[in-house]
């Protein structure tokens, strides 16, 4: 049963979740708009049980390799899995859409720390182990983006800059006083704090200096990798930089004797939260992320994320309230605005479409022809969004998915189309598949060919040999169009 | 536990490729012939190539001191010396690439950059394609170039082997395919067979052709699409091409140039192509003389991909039809960091291979004395300093390679009569 303000929760869980299962569209359309939010954002009361549905009957499906076990935390594909079934089936949507966000913000790959280390189990750990499955209670990089999902923007960085998987990846591990290095010195200003343009590169050389001797040791009986800060690696003269550091102003960091030398990549970070240029980056690619990829972005909005960035003491949820409270947001000009990263338009189908029967290994390849394998954005930059998406090449791995997935559905397809009792005439299928695939308005030109491929292999009977073959091959269309790719 | 068995879910999943029968092609080298034109391959080494390694100042006495560990030890492949007088010789896994160089076909120009490089990944690799150190966030060069052509352009004009469509082939005329990872990938699924398939790939072709120009966001992703659908025949034909050489199979770049090759053999209207090898953002471990090293493995992939490559074109009789440029975002700092590795610099070489390539070295080479007051470094020393602005290479290959116009395209005269490499 429809409701007046669907379109509008559909909105929401599409931006703040990966689209709805109808279970989801009746909790949240239950609440105001703004409860809706508040549910959204405070998720830590709810409970977090999704992994113990792994393999349960009624969710979707794990694809085994080589009927090897599972294990998410030795191997990449199957760490692909296991996230994108949270993002099926979590009942705290944007905490996953968030952890989705960090990802691309401080975008590590695993191949480089497998590749570095020398073992592609160890590039699937650092990555995606939870603490609680590893035998050292590694908790990979995207755990501690889970977990800090709506945190403290200035304590995930220091989580970030002592995260393994990170100072494997941006090389930390090596920057040493003799040789300092400059890899993560640069990318904390440029890609994760304040944006280019407001740095130069002698900042860069200090930066590569403040963090020496961040590096890694080996601990635990199993002699995993974790952060260690090595006094005698340190630089200890002073790093001036052309911004301010200290809210006094100051722009240079004091020498300090080496076994305190880690206070210099705290006071460091602290004074790239502070800068007046991140939260504008940041609310950036919030705005680009929720609310719309076109158009310019009003000054105004941005000095209200600022606003609330430093006047929470940065904390990401007060800042994801204003942007989800805000007119913009809810603007519906805004809707079907954005363009949908492969793995929102993957998981989305499989909530409009239908999981049952489907392994989620079949989603890995197309999702890498797509250009997104999740734990390996393509540097660290993150992917390139919004229309680079959609190169004819990607765009042909959209309609294939579509494709995949409605013959893996097509039985299951076939029985909702005829208890519905909606396979009487072209036009009642079509009504029905349109209403469970959300997407941008269709226009009657495009209508009419949908409904013209109905009927160009023959005329409508609606028997059952014809709903099978016309269901999926027009949930294919649906779901493979230029409409649906939007969200 | 339960176990889903993958055997389920491919047994129950019947995707189909739908395809039509093609024209029978003409045999490669008659339709080659018959279909001649020029073809250019542009070359991105993704990550920052430390060109200091391609091409090696391997007497010069600073160079072993500010490289202890990065120094190329082994045998580099002389190649002479340049105009000032300094010798040069090329990594010594560029086998391959020494033969074309001594086949005259392979031209080295040093030192390319532009003033105050960028020694940001992004912002240098945005700058390099669209030749605007200024305002590097339009259309790409060689996009500038399509859309300098009559309209309409065919979409197979340009040919991406990439996911992403890269800024250098971004234009206002024409959404150049992505064909990636391979052409075979290239093709249109049903979830139904015969009759029933094809019918959906009609729909599918008229759907995507009614682009909503009222609706500029949708009607980007129409464009693809429609694309997509346009060119699904011509390319499933070069899905086949073997080529007359083995291209190595664990080799990515070389598999793309096998199919840029087979594009090119089989005359389908392409006429420029971007083909990339990444993994030069070598901070650490940079490793230039192991078998196994980072930039020797480097090395091997770029001499084994590209000679494949000639060798191929050169029995197909098309060699003086194509020509190669390489690019990178920078070259890299001059001392070896504290991880073996080198962190980002500034100027760098430019490769242009072909077979109406004029070979031979273009430019001088780097003294790497670090004297601040050295001219030919810059950053106190640290880096090396251009002495070719990039868009001269480009516009020499616009002008005297394309038929272009390199002032319109480029936004400027950047015309250098001492580059006559083509």
């Amino acid at each position: 049963m429809a409701f007046v303000f669907d379109r509008q929760y559909e909105h929401l869980l599409r931006r703040a979740g990966f689209g709805a299962r109808s279970d989801e569209l009746d909790t949240y359309r239950r609440q105001s708009f703004r409860g809706a939010v508040e549910l959204l954002l405070n998720y830590e009361s709810i409970e977090d049980d999704v992994d113990g549905h792994l393999m349960q009957p009624g969710y979707v499906q794990i694809s085994f390799n080589r009927g090897l076990p599972f294990s998410p935390r030795t191997v990449i594909s199957d760490a692909r899995q296991r996230w994108l079934f949270r993002m099926v089936h979590t009942n705290r949507p944007l905490q996953e859409k968030m952890t989705l966000f960090w990802h691309n913000h401080f975008a590590t790959a695993s191949g480089k720390i497998s590749s570095s280390l020398g073992s592609t189990a160890e590039g699937a750990r650092y990555m995606a182990a939870k603490a609680a499955e590893d035998p050292g209670g590694v908790r990979g990089q995207i755990e501690m983006l889970r977990d800090n999902a709506l945190g403290n923007f200035r304590n995930l960085l220091v989580e970030i800059a002592k995260d393994t998987a990170m100072l494997v990846w941006l090389d930390g591990r090596n920057n040493v006083r003799t040789r300092p290095q400059e890899n993560f010195g640069r990318e904390i200003m440029e890609l994760f704090t304040m944006g280019v343009g407001h740095y130069a590169e002698q900042d860069v050389y200090a930066a590569a200096r403040v963090f020496t001797g961040w590096n890694l040791a080996r601990a635990g009986t199993d002699a995993h990798l974790q952060f260690a800060y090595v006094a005698g690696a340190h630089d200890t003269a002073d790093k001036t930089f052309s911004f301010p550091v200290y809210r006094d102003g100051s722009k240079t960091i004091r020498a300090r004797a080496a076994s305190e030398g880690m206070q210099d990549g705290l006071d460091f970070i602290d004074g790239l939260a502070a800068h007046p240029e991140t939260p504008r980056y940041l609310g950036t690619k919030l705005y680009r992320f929720f609310i719309s990829e076109t158009g310019n972005i009003d000054g105004r909005w941005l000095d209200r994320i600022s606003a609330v960035y430093f006047r929470s003491g940065y904390d990401m949820k007060a800042v994801m309230r204003e942007v989800l409270m805000s007119g913009e947001f809810w603007d519906q000009a805004a809707y079907f605005t954005r363009y949908s990263w492969p793995v929102e338009f993957v998981v989305r189908a499989l909530k409009d479409v239908g999981w049952n029967g489907f392994g989620l290994g079949e989603a890995l390849t197309p999702l890498g022809n797509m250009g997104q394998n999740l734990y390996d954005p393509p540097d660290v930059a993150g992917w390139d969004l919004g229309q680079r998406w959609f190169s004819t090449g990607s765009m042909l791995a959209r309609m294939n998915f579509a494709s995949t997935l409605a013959a893996n559905q097509k039985g299951n397809l076939a029985k909702a189309v005829s208890d519905a009792s909606a396979g009487q005439s072209p036009e009642s299928l079509l009504a029905f598949v349109l209403s469970g695939l959300p997407a941008a308005d269709f226009d009657n030109a495009v209508r009419n060919e949908l409904l013209n491929y109905l009927t160009a292999t023959g005329p409508w009977t609606g028997s059952s040999s014809q709903l099978q073959a016309k269901t999926s091959g027009l949930v294919h269309l649906v779901a493979g169009s230029a409409e649906y790719q939007l969200a | 536990m339960k176990v889903t068995r993958r055997q389920f879910v491919k047994g129950g999943v019947a995707a189909f490729t739908v395809t039509f029968a093609a024209p029978e092609l003409l045999s490669d080298l008659a339709r080659a012939q018959g279909a001649r034109s020029r073809n250019l391959v542009v070359l991105y080494l993704g990550g920052g190539n430390d060109s200091l390694s391609t091409l090696i100042t391997y007497n010069d006495p600073f160079y072993r001191d500010r490289r202890p560990t990065l120094a190329v030890t082994g045998n580099v492949l002389q190649v002479g010396a340049d105009s000032s007088r300094v010798d040069l010789g090329l990594h010594p896994r560029l086998v391959g690439l020494k033969e074309v160089f001594e086949q005259g076909k392979l031209a080295l120009v040093q030192r390319t950059g532009y003033p105050s490089q960028s020694r940001s990944h992004f912002l240098g690799t945005d700058i390099w394609s669209t030749a605007n150190p200024n305002d590097a966030s339009g259309n790409g060069w060689v996009g500038r170039y399509l859309d300098s052509l009559p309209s309409p352009v065919d979409a197979l004009t340009g040919w991406n082997t990439t996911r992403d469509l890269p800024r250098v082939l971004q234009s206002n005329k024409v959404s150049v395919p992505g064909i990636f990872p391979s052409p075979a990938a290239y093709s249109f699924s049903s979830p139904n067979v015969g009759a029933e398939a094809v019918a959906e790939r009609n729909a599918a072709g008229r759907i995507n052709s009614h682009i909503p120009v009222d609706r500029p966001e949708l009607a980007f992703v129409y464009t693809s699409a429609q694309a997509a659908m346009n060119t699904l025949d011509r390319v499933a034909s070069v899905a086949s091409y073997n080529g007359t050489v083995v291209y190595p199979a664990n080799n990515a770049f070389a598999q793309a140039l096998r199919a840029v090759a087979g594009a090119i053999v089989r005359g389908i209207g392409t006429r420029v192509f971007y083909v990339t090898t990444g993994g030069f953002d070598t901070h650490a471990n940079q490793n230039p003389n192991g078998v196994n090293g980072t930039y020797y493995t480097l090395m091997g992939t770029l001499n084994d991909g590209l000679t494949a490559f000639y060798n191929d074109l050169r029995n197909q009789g098309l060699l003086e039809d194509t020509l190669v440029m390489s690019f990178s975002e920078f070259g890299r700092r001059i001392n070896e960091n504290g991880s073996q590795g080198t962190d980002h610099g500034a100027a760098a070489m430019m490769m242009v291979m072909g077979g109406r390539v004029n070979g031979g070295l273009y430019g001088t080479a780097a003294n790497l004395n670090p004297d601040p007051n050295n001219p030919t470094l810059e950053n106190g020393g640290a880096d090396i300093r251009f002495e070719t602005d990039f868009r001269s290479v480009y516009a020499r290959i616009i002008d005297n390679w394309l038929g272009g116009n390199s002032a319109a395209i480029l936004g400027g005269d950047f015309r250098n009569a001492s580059l006559t490499f083509v």
